[in-house]
């Protein structure tokens, strides 16, 4: 076992014990049981609810939910537009950044509203220390706590027998945010701080180079101006968020970012902590903690394999760079085009994999300079539909459709009526399950065909061949599952991109939320059928197996073929002949 | 009937996350760890020499150089960073990378080592502040060459910058160029 093996191992088995404390407490949160946080911040909680007009004990059916949700969604969405529109005219712009085009704040505020994060800008030369904190920090804690509550809501659904209501999204949303994010958020932060993430309101501050430089155009340069702003809040929440959007350019592979390895580790902690947590969460809230691990298992059964193929395809390196002037050895060898020498090739490939099983998008490492199954495991995490681990809530509920869709399978190998715990899955439940997980693949690929069919869409492509495809495949990948991360080497902030994009991570993002609310209503709706000789037990292994196989089947039955022309046919021109 | 909760509970978010939040995260910083906060700058007779965490482009003999950074407009350019984001199959990395071979092999001709690859591979971020210790140690002939020095004192300076895994750990072995290079200027 290498040390890049053992501090993988580190990593997932911290998050694993994380699992029961953290998923209790937000379950506690949910279910409005006590918490130690209570003392604190429930006079923030009832003010909030008494000046909005909010009464926290009236619950909402699920049309009412899905319509604050986008109610709410919507508000958040224009803020964003329009505080980039304006930021010139706005306070903290120290560096006197002009208002961000029209498609590129739509693109922008849908990204950050669907917790996307998506992002066809760099940070540090478009959006000023205002549009950071008020527009895309904010963002990244509701976008998160809207993911949280649907998940709630569903659960609820689930639990419940003959009830016509599944919670109350403004309860749901603000104690998501105040009692479970911004406490991690905080902590997070000042620990992020203490590695070296900057944490300013200056502009920049610069440097006189030890060794003048030529710039490309001949010209010498003297100077070094190094970025400041409020970056360690905003990463904090980008990664216990499922969010992603990067300060800086280079998102988590910028020094300033993620300058230790320390750093990384705790940062690609908080990317799987909330996803991995909330299984146990739905286990408690639907009175059998079994159900969540059952589920944490599947998530981890796929994860596995695909980050293994990772570290794998990344350890052993680029085979047109095989020379005897250069030597590729461990610890330092392998592919080292886009990673940092600090973070080394597994811990690159380790964070490439989780940041696209986990919905969060961000990178520590070029995706498009990964190696091509490198970039196929990141490609196809996401094409799984995000479900495992998954956004924060949007992966849990994501993976329990999928559960439907198992069960429903089961039924019909048995002959029996399927049903999820004690609640009978019928016509309505799995056209609705079929939905979800249909709609978002169809998005993605045809928008990819749409792309590579137009001059507009070609003319972004930096290299033609198998790679330009697997770059626009990616990039639609990426929104219409709202992952965010990208093959950098698109150039995607163009009106072709940035609205077809907008519309992808729109849809993607809010066409299963109003789903599976729908599902949800259904599901309470109906009463509890006891267990019987035909009831298949969902927490076993039988059970894991078969959720595993649905999961892995409907993604690559849809994807395969596409993959096979990107990523493989890519990988195939490696080989020597 | 949603419109009232829908504005208000979100002007209320968004005082408590993106205003309370960041100011809260700020004071603490400043007052818990003011240098990193700051951006870890080295300080040197007043003047701001760099950053500890953001390397900085070398390419005279007499220092050690960093890895390839494609930053646009100069290497190491802080404001813009960003990877090179070439596939492994793209030409132009390959003949980026055979070129920098070439520079490094003509800068010190009589040293046959292999180039330890990241030396000729471009980080992600374009401002990595590290090397491998190996990538150092390829250098150390050419450095006290350049300088005059005996090579073994050179090669006991970047022993001395090593730093190891985190925890024994977390990370990869690695060689800050800037801390490297402003202690080889304090020799005497």
């Amino acid at each position: 076992m290498t040390p890049g093996h053992l501090q993988i191992a580190l990593c997932l088995g911290l998050a694993a014990l994380c699992v029961k404390p953290l998923g209790g407490f937000m379950a506690r949160v949910y279910q409005a049981e006590p918490t130690p946080l209570d003392g604190l911040l429930a006079p923030v909680e009832r003010a909030i609810y008494r000046t909005s007009g909010v009464q926290p004990a009236r619950e909402m059916r699920w049309q009412a939910y899905a319509g604050a949700v986008l109610a709410f969604n919507a508000v958040g969405f224009a803020a964003v537009y329009l505080v980039q529109r304006l930021q010139p005219w706005l306070p903290l712009n120290p560096g006197g950044l002009g208002p961000v085009g029209p498609d590129l704040a739509f693109n922008t505020a849908i990204s950050f509203a669907s917790n996307t994060n998506w992002q066809a800008y760099a940070g540090e030369a478009t959006l000023s220390h205002l549009t950071q904190m008020l527009a895309l920090t904010v963002q990244n804690f509701v976008s998160a706590a809207t993911g949280m509550a649907v998940m709630a809501a569903l659960c609820r659904g689930l639990a419940r027998a003959s009830a016509s209501t599944l919670g109350n999204f403004w309860v749901d949303l603000t104690r998501g945010t105040l009692y479970i994010l911004a406490p991690l958020s905080l902590a997070l932060a000042l620990a992020l701080v203490s590695q070296g993430v900057v944490q300013s309101f200056e502009a920049t501050s610069t440097a006189i180079l030890v060794d003048p430089a030529t710039g490309v155009d001949g010209a010498p340069v003297a100077r070094q101006v190094l970025p400041l702003g409020p970056a360690a809040s905003q990463v904090a929440i980008k990664q216990l968020g499922t969010n992603g959007g990067g300060v800086f350019g280079a998102n988590s592979a910028h020094p300033f970012e993620n300058p230790t390895p320390l750093s990384s580790f705790l940062e690609l902690l908080a990317i799987l902590l909330i996803p991995a947590a909330q299984c146990y969460t739905f286990g408690r809230m639907v009175g059998d903690p079994r159900q969540g691990w059952a589920i944490l298992v599947v998530m981890t059964l796929i994860f596995v394999p695909l980050l293994a193929l990772a570290v794998a395809a990344e350890s052993a390196g680029n085979p047109r760079l095989a020379s005897p002037a250069i030597a590729a050895v461990a610890p330092h060898g392998g592919n080292m085009e886009g990673k940092e020498v600090r973070f080394g090739v597994a811990a690159s490939a380790l964070w490439a994999t989780a940041t696209t099983a986990a919905s969060n998008g961000s990178v520590n490492a070029m995706h498009d300079s990964l190696m091509p199954l490198g970039g196929l495991a990141a490609l196809f995490l996401m094409q799984l539909g995000e479900v495992v681990f998954g956004g924060v809530g949007s992966g849990l509920y994501g993976m329990l459709v999928f559960a439907i869709v198992a069960v429903f399978v089961a039924g019909l190998m048995v002959g029996r009526t399927p049903e999820y715990l004690g609640k009978k899955v019928e016509a309505r439940e799995m056209k609705l399950a079929s939905l979800v997980i249909l709609v978002p693949p169809f998005l993605v690929l045809g928008a990819a065909a749409l792309a590579v069919a137009l001059p507009q869409g070609r003319a972004s492509i930096l290299q033609p061949g198998p790679h330009g495809l697997s770059q626009v495949l990616y990039a639609f990948t990426s929104m219409g599952n709202n992952n965010g991360s990208a093959f950098g080497g698109l150039d995607a902030d163009t009106p072709f991109y940035n609205t077809l994009g907008g519309v992808a991570m729109a849809v993607g993002r809010y066409w299963p939320i109003v789903l599976t609310l729908a599902l949800g209503g259904a599901l309470g709706a109906k009463e509890r059928v006891p267990p019987g000789p035909g009831t298949l037990p969902t927490h076993t292994p039988l059970f894991v197996t078969l959720l595993v196989a649905v999961v892995v089947a409907v993604g690559a039955l849809t994807f395969v073929p596409a993959l096979a022309l990107g990523p493989i046919v890519e990988h195939l021109n490696l080989q020597p002949r | 009937m949603q419109v009232r909760p829908a504005l208000v509970v979100f002007a209320w978010l968004s005082v408590l996350t993106g205003v309370l939040y960041p100011v809260v995260v700020t004071v603490a910083a400043r007052g818990l760890f003011p240098s990193q906060a700051g951006g870890s700058l080295i300080r040197e007779a007043d003047s701001v020499v760099g950053s500890a965490l953001i390397g900085q482009p070398f390419d005279d003999p007499r220092y050690f150089w960093g890895r390839p950074s494609a930053t646009a407009g100069f290497p190491y350019n802080a404001a813009l960073s960003g990877g090179s984001n070439l596939g492994p199959t793209n030409p132009a990395l390959i003949e980026a990378v055979h070129a920098r071979v070439d520079r490094l092999r003509s800068a010190d001709p009589t040293n046959p080592a292999p180039i330890p690859i990241d030396l000729v591979t471009a980080s992600g971020s374009g401002l990595d502040p590290h090397i491998s210790p190996e990538a150092a140690r390829y250098q150390v002939d050419r450095v006290a060459r350049a300088r005059g020095l005996r090579p073994d004192a050179v090669r006991a300076l970047v022993l001395a910058h090593v730093e190891g895994r985190a925890a024994g750990v977390l990370g990869e072995p690695r060689v800050n160029v800037l801390r490297l290079n402003l202690a080889l200027d304090a020799l005497p």
